[in-house]
């Protein structure tokens, strides 16, 4: 039997690498393939869309590079598409970063900067960034949950974060202040930290994604 | 029910193999660097720092591939310090598997490299690495492996590198480097208390109460050990859960 395609959307953000090689590692029935060509991405069975650094960068590069259209038609195919850290901001309606930035508005939500100001539980003032193994505590029944247990430690690095919303958040995350550790809806799912190097929850994360049809 | 302090092993790699000096001297070999990080990745490590102590052209070549190995089998981030000089250099580091690169020297001597490193990559993947001794009163930068004082005060500096862009700083005592008699608890307060982005303390664990010592006096983000774990004196699992039985939030 052929092998099904799962491209990593490459728009000359940030490091794809460990992304495809985490893929390969759970799902050998997938080709991996890192790509800028909108024909294979329109192929592809499963879609993912990366991303690190500074939002106006990535939105930039984004929109230079049709990364928007391609993606807004993914959206619409009903394809698994998931979002992985700025690529999952990206997703949102707009971002405090970079003194405020339009993103794709697939989501009502805003992003914001993680207060200065937060202390921890010794009085300690919090590091930005939010950077480690933090607790996301599952708020929806979803597929992407499977066998990952509910507070399960995950990988994060970001200064800016997803506000909670009800409609939109399958997993919670607290750093000084409760934020969206997962965005989802339809075919869409889409984290904040980094599947990729979550070691266990995150490799069955992406393998939940590899065996995902789009459908709650 | 909080972010988690990190314990991160670090694996010094000369020719393609572990190694770990006391004070530079007496090297000793402590294995394959893919399978050590694998055994580490296995014990719970949160995360993995590989220092390249080689000063060649192959073995820079040699230190690709063993990234590209790590990264292919281990699946928590890594960093890859040494010899990190140009933007190509960091884009090598990446495209291999690297997560993060640790930037040291090549900071010092052109400060701006750590902005250009950190518009181009981003913060989230620019360590910067702090090598320090005390003088009198104060801190300074050294490099050459601890031999050539800067001048540089290492708090002011930490505080410029968060400035230029640095997503994280790595402090090492060159007083406290393989001594193991703890960290230079003063020094790593005092540098984690005058930046807001993460520190993690580097340079003379001995016994597992260093580590929450780090944590605990020093307000580390994170401690960084290396040959209590390579000879197989304690495991990883072992320091967390003496950690958290310190009142530390560990991935247990």
């Amino acid at each position: 039997m052929s092998k099904q395609l799962l491209t990593i959307i490459d728009y000359g953000m940030g490091n794809l690498h460990s992304v495809a090689k985490a893929f390969e590692h759970v799902a050998d029935n997938f080709a991996v393939e890192v790509t800028d060509d909108r024909d294979r991405i329109a192929q592809a069975d499963h879609v993912v869309l990366p991303g690190v650094g500074a939002i106006r960068d990535c939105m930039a590069e984004i929109r230079r590079q049709g990364v928007d259209q391609v993606v807004a038609e993914n959206l619409d195919s009903g394809k698994p598409f998931l979002g992985i850290c700025v690529g999952m901001q990206a997703l949102m309606r707009h971002s405090d970063e970079n003194d405020g930035i339009d993103c794709l508005n697939h989501f009502p939500g805003q992003v914001h900067q993680f207060p200065k100001n937060l202390t921890d539980s010794r009085g300690l003032p919090m590091k930005v960034p939010h950077m480690g193994w933090n607790h996301v505590h599952q708020t929806v029944e979803h597929p992407l949950w499977h066998q990952i247990e509910s507070g399960s430690r995950f990988y994060f690095v970001h200064s800016y974060y997803a506000e909670m919303h009800p409609d939109y958040t399958a997993g919670r995350c607290e750093y000084g202040t409760e934020f969206s550790a997962i965005i989802y809806r339809d075919n869409i799912f889409a984290t904040q930290f980094h599947p990729e190097k979550s070691h266990t929850a995150g490799l069955q994360l992406l393998r939940n994604f590899t065996q995902w049809n789009g459908k709650r | 029910m909080a972010l988690a302090k990190r314990i991160i092993p670090c694996l010094d790699v000369d020719q393609g193999r572990v190694v770990k000096g006391v004070n530079f001297v007496n090297i000793r070999d402590a294995g394959d660097p893919v399978e050590v990080a694998k055994r580490y990745n296995e014990q719970g490590a949160d995360e993995i720092t590989m220092l390249d102590i080689t000063a060649t052209h192959e073995g820079r070549g040699t230190m690709i591939d063993t990234v590209k190995a790590i990264a292919g089998q281990v699946f928590i981030p890594l960093t890859v310090g040494g010899g990190i000089r140009t933007v190509d250099d960091i884009r090598t580091m990446l495209n291999a598997g690297a997560d993060k690169v640790s930037i040291n020297s090549a900071a010092i001597f052109n400060p701006d490299f750590v902005k250009e490193a950190s518009a181009r990559f981003g913060a989230q993947c620019i360590v910067v690495a702090i090598d320090a001794k005390r003088v009198d009163d104060h801190w300074e930068i050294f490099t050459h492996g601890g031999r050539k004082p800067t001048g540089i005060n290492a708090v002011e500096w930490a505080q410029k590198m968060e400035a230029n862009g640095a997503g994280e700083i790595l402090l090492t005592s060159m007083d406290r480097d393989g001594v193991k008699t703890g960290f230079d608890l003063a020094l790593t307060r005092a540098v984690a208390d005058a930046v807001t982005i993460p520190v993690i303390a580097s340079g003379g664990v001995g016994e597992l109460e260093h580590l929450a010592e780090g944590v605990n006096q020093g307000h580390a983000d994170a401690v960084l050990a290396a040959s209590i774990f390579h000879f197989g004196e304690f495991t990883i699992q072992q320091a967390k859960e003496h950690m958290a039985s310190r009142q530390i939030e560990m991935r247990l």
